[in-house]
């Protein structure tokens, strides 16, 4: 961990070094390591120390991207050099009107010691709980669990100075018999929180029960999602709908919306950066802090989220949801909630009289983003539901069905909700599980 | 450098590695992008670093870090030593790699044109016109056109004596114009010459200069415009598809290339990308395909994204068929796989993720071998059908058997002519099945070798550059049309 003052050591020296009308410096710092098992043993394991300088000239309106992890005094103004070769080729941009200028960040404590100096021992140790529990089960684990430290600070010459250290731990498995498979997964801040038994428990207990499927024919059916399987539905509305660039670019299912009925009157969805109890980062990638947003309130669409560029495009404030630059997704949201409702979430199956029970889905993907249409298939522990309870182990189903339809047939929301991170979008996601009637299964694995 | 990786291995061995690499890995990428006439992204990026991977205890443990001098190697060789100690406190076997591997040599890719210094104002240039062009079509919403292109020198070295130096240069380029219609909620894309941003090949500047992306612009934002107003994609389960040779690009790389791999098959990565249909009693065996489905997994075929001189743990690149005629005769291997099947040496397909990750099985180019039709006479020789072209969207299931593509564009083929344009065309089926229903594949006149630098695997995740030659080809009873 290079801490605050090195940071800013780094951040200083780059400011020092450019000579442009503004400039802007990102620093990234990871120590991350990753204890990987597969047929009841550890059969990879990592670790990585990395540092990302990222630095972001402006000469006048023509801007230049440079990044390097070479640290060295020559690497920084190499890189600094090379940002500004760029910017003298660019064009201008006319949008551009400045960086952001200081704003006061709410600090979020997020870093716990133990999970930053947990060790390749102490993972093992874990690991081995859940591979002793599968065998004694007659079943075989496979899995991840990783710890990491992540340091990421923004600095500008406008006087933009913000710093975030954060930690978290993410384990998952899967458990398998010869016809079955059960899925489980925790994350937390603190890796003493991670409790390897209940984990083993849980993805055992379902792949014992997923044990000799049968197939279903496709159609539409009445689902309980999981958590696991409602992250997806948030990642998608994510990705296609709570954007300004998705809104200006006519791609998004809330263009022409705001204000209306656009989902079941209990679903509420906001994204918020400093929530102490999720992985937060106060302030995003141009060094503006982060806003609530609601996305969808009792389902009214109220408000996507923006960087500078989309909301100066509009005339309005940044919510503090940029990317680095140069960044052509636009405006993300990181830190997506959906609020949990009143039903415990052992009750939700009663509200079932004929359904299935899907633990999580598979390689998702778009199929119609206005229509958040999108095709993928059930993993790791799929049931029939009759009269309330669970009958049958399924064979997985792929679906195309449209999550905004889902979240407009919703029956039940669990009390309960559960938290995830996701590695590829650095996102992090609190969800509840649902019912919700009307799911479009369009094929099985015979 | 060699010192200072000749000093890493040195560490290993006293500190008790059996076997130790490392691997010192420069990266540089450029990135330029134009979006609706604006310059999007200039961009370069450079990483590197060194990963440290030893064998201890009968366990395998691997460390990396960006900071690369001495103290530093000293610092991560005793890490991965001690992560290695602590894998093996749970393990069931030892690793074993099989007989010595010893290579000096090293490789270059060949190019003609170097991306790294070729104009960026003519960069800049050629994809501002190819946006104009685009976005002279009334009715898009938004054009974009990028570049991108990457330089990696590796080195690698062994205990067992290998050391290897390769530099790997990639260019890509691609276009895409984006049509909607808030009135029926319509989003239509086009993409030239493929989707997911671009086409990319080991090659030099040259190749961006072939691709023509002004000359095609045009065409790309009429077909987008058009689509939006074009007859939905008819539902049927019988249907004759013919796939252009970048979606069958696409279909090889999830439906073969992936349950190739030996470390899915053994369940390396069952908890997250899946395992495989294609177990082991199946080689040599099992009817993957029609007698007209040839595959082949080749790391030296010119050109091919998945293009080397040697793999990440220092074996050669290599050919290896992985379907005859339609029986599935090969995996994509390690040194510690091959071992556990028993199949002799690597076919040198560990490919690692920059300097951070650790190689793992990957694709190099697995391409469907051409056949013998023309393009035209396989059209003229469908009396009933529909044309799908360039991805839009991919699914397919842990095992690698349910699958459904969408792509932009389709074409109703009646009579042996292409008759009315088609949009959102999806098509859904089983692999095997699908593959068995293979009836033609074009000629060499139409196989290309697609790029695809998008592929995701591996936790921590790892993205690797895949290559796919393929030419169109013609299935039958195929289902199509799932969206409602």
């Amino acid at each position: 961990m290079l801490g605050e003052n090195k940071i800013r050591e780094i951040t200083d020296q780059v400011l020092a070094l450019s000579k442009a009308d503004q400039t802007e410096v990102i620093v990234g710092a990871t120590e991350s390591a990753l204890t990987r098992f597969a047929n009841s043993y550890i059969h990879q394991n990592v670790a990585e120390t990395d540092t990302q300088v990222r630095v972001r000239v402006v000469y006048g309106k023509k801007i230049g991207v440079a990044s390097s992890n070479d640290l060295s005094p020559d690497a920084l103004k190499r890189t600094v050099d090379t940002a500004r070769a760029i910017a003298q080729l660019q064009r201008e941009d006319p949008e551009f009107q400045s960086l952001p200028a200081p704003q006061t960040i709410q600090r979020v404590e997020a870093f716990v010691e133990p999970t930053a100096s947990f060790t390749p021992e102490q993972r093992a140790h874990v690991v081995g709980v859940l591979c002793k529990k599968a065998k004694a089960q007659k079943v075989v684990a496979a899995g991840a669990f990783s710890t990491t430290t992540q340091e990421v600070a923004v600095a500008n010459s406008l006087g933009v100075f913000a710093y975030h250290p954060g930690t978290y731990a993410d384990i998952s498995t899967v458990m398998m018999t010869d016809t079955g498979s059960g899925y489980a997964s925790f994350t937390h801040q603190d890796v003493r929180q991670v409790n390897a038994e209940a984990l083993a428990n849980e993805a055992i207990d379902k792949a014992v029960r997923a044990s000799n499927p049968i197939a279903l024919e496709p159609g539409e059916y009445t689902v309980l999602l999981e958590e696991y399987a409602v992250l997806d539905l948030l990642n998608f509305l994510a990705m296609t709908g709570f954007s300004a660039q998705a809104m200006q670019e006519d791609r998004s299912f809330m263009k022409g919306k705001l204000g209306e009925k656009v989902m079941d009157d209990r679903v509420t969805i906001w994204d918020d950066g400093c929530a102490p109890n999720a992985i937060p980062l106060p302030f995003d990638f141009e060094g503006v802090p982060r806003q609530k947003v609601t996305f969808v309130e009792n389902g009214i669409a109220r408000g996507v989220v923006y960087d500078t560029p989309t909301a100066q495009r509009e005339g309005r404030q940044s919510t503090g949801h940029s990317l680095p630059a140069p960044n052509s997704m636009g405006p993300y949201a990181m830190h997506v909630f959906m609020a949990p409702g009143d039903t415990p979430k052992r009750e939700l199956i009663k509200t079932v009289e004929r359904g299935i029970w899907v633990t999580r889905f598979w390689y998702t993907r778009v199929v119609h983003p206005m229509k958040v249409l999108i095709t993928g298939m059930t993993r790791d522990g799929t049931f029939l539901i009759e009269n309330g309870q669970v009958t049958k182990p399924l064979k997985n189903f792929r679906f195309t069905t449209s999550y905004l339809d889902a979240l407009n047939d919703v029956r039940a929301i669990s009390r309960e909700t559960k938290l995830f991170y996701n590695d590829w979008g650095s996102a992090s996601r609190v969800a509840p599980a649902l019912v919700v009637d009307g799911f479009r299964f369009t094929g099985v694995t015979a | 450098m060699k010192d200072i990786t000749a000093r890493a291995l040195n560490i290993a061995q006293v500190r008790g590695a059996a076997y130790a690499d490392i691997r010192v890995v420069s990266r540089d990428t450029q990135r330029v992008a134009v979006k609706n006439g604006k310059v999007e992204a200039l961009q370069q990026d450079e990483t590197q670093g060194f990963g440290v991977r030893v064998i201890v205890n009968g366990a395998w443990g691997f460390a990396a870090s960006s900071r690369v001098d001495v103290h530093e190697i000293e610092r991560v060789v005793n890490q991965a030593i001690a992560i290695a100690k602590a894998s093996a406190l749970v393990k069931s076997r030892d690793a074993d790699i099989g007989e010595p591997v010893v290579i000096k040599e090293s490789y270059e890719t060949p190019i003609k044109v170097n991306p790294f210094t070729f104009s960026m104002n003519d960069k800049i240039n050629l994809l501002l016109r190819a946006d104009e062009e685009m976005r002279r079509v009334k009715g898009v919403k938004v054009a974009r056109a990028e570049m991108a292109f990457v330089r990696e020198d590796k080195l690698f070295a062994s205990t067992e004596g290998s050391l290897i130096n390769q530099e790997i240069v990639e260019s890509g380029c691609g276009i895409v114009a984006l049509a909607t219609d808030l009135q029926t909620g319509e989003v239509q894309v086009r993409s030239y010459p493929n989707s997911v941003g671009r086409h990319q090949q080991t090659r030099g500047y040259e190749f961006i200069l072939e691709q023509k992306l002004v000359e095609n612009a045009p065409r790309v934002a009429e077909e987008a415009v058009v689509l939006l107003t074009a007859d939905q994609c008819p539902s049927s389960d019988t249907a004759t598809i013919l796939l252009d040779s970048s979606q069958l690009a696409l279909q090889i790389h999830e439906s073969c290339g992936h349950p190739i791999e030996l470390d899915r098959v053994l369940g390396s990565e069952a908890a997250y990308a899946g395992t495989s249909f294609l177990t082991p009693e199946k080689l040599g065996r099992f009817r993957y395909g029609s007698e007209a489905v040839n595959i082949v997994a080749d790391a030296t075929v010119p050109g091919g994204l998945g293009t080397f001189g040697f793999d990440d743990e220092g074996m050669p690149a290599q050919r290896t068929e992985i379907i005859r005629n339609g029986i599935f005769v090969g995996y994509l291997t390690s040194r510690e796989t091959a071992q556990q099947l028993g199949l002799g040496k690597s076919n040198g397909t560990m490919r690692a993720d920059g300097w951070s990750r650790p190689p793992i099985i990957r694709m190099t180019n697995v391409n469907l071998l051409p056949g013998t039709w023309d393009v035209d006479a396989l059209i003229a020789d469908t009396d009933d059908g529909i044309w799908m072209e360039t991805n839009r969207s991919w699914s397919i299931d842990d095992k690698r058997l349910n699958f459904q593509f969408g792509t932009e564009l389709g074409w109703e083929i009646k009579g042996g002519k292409k008759t009315r344009m088609l949009k959102n065309a999806t098509y859904t089926g089983i692999t095997p099945q699908f593959w068995q229903s293979c009836d033609a594949v074009c000629n060499e006149k139409a196989w290309i070798v697609w790029g695809t630098p998008n592929c995701g695997k591996g936790q921590p995740p790892q993205v690797a550059h895949t290559g796919h030659g393929a030419a169109p080809a013609r299935f039958r009873n195929v289902r199509v049309g799932v969206i409602k």
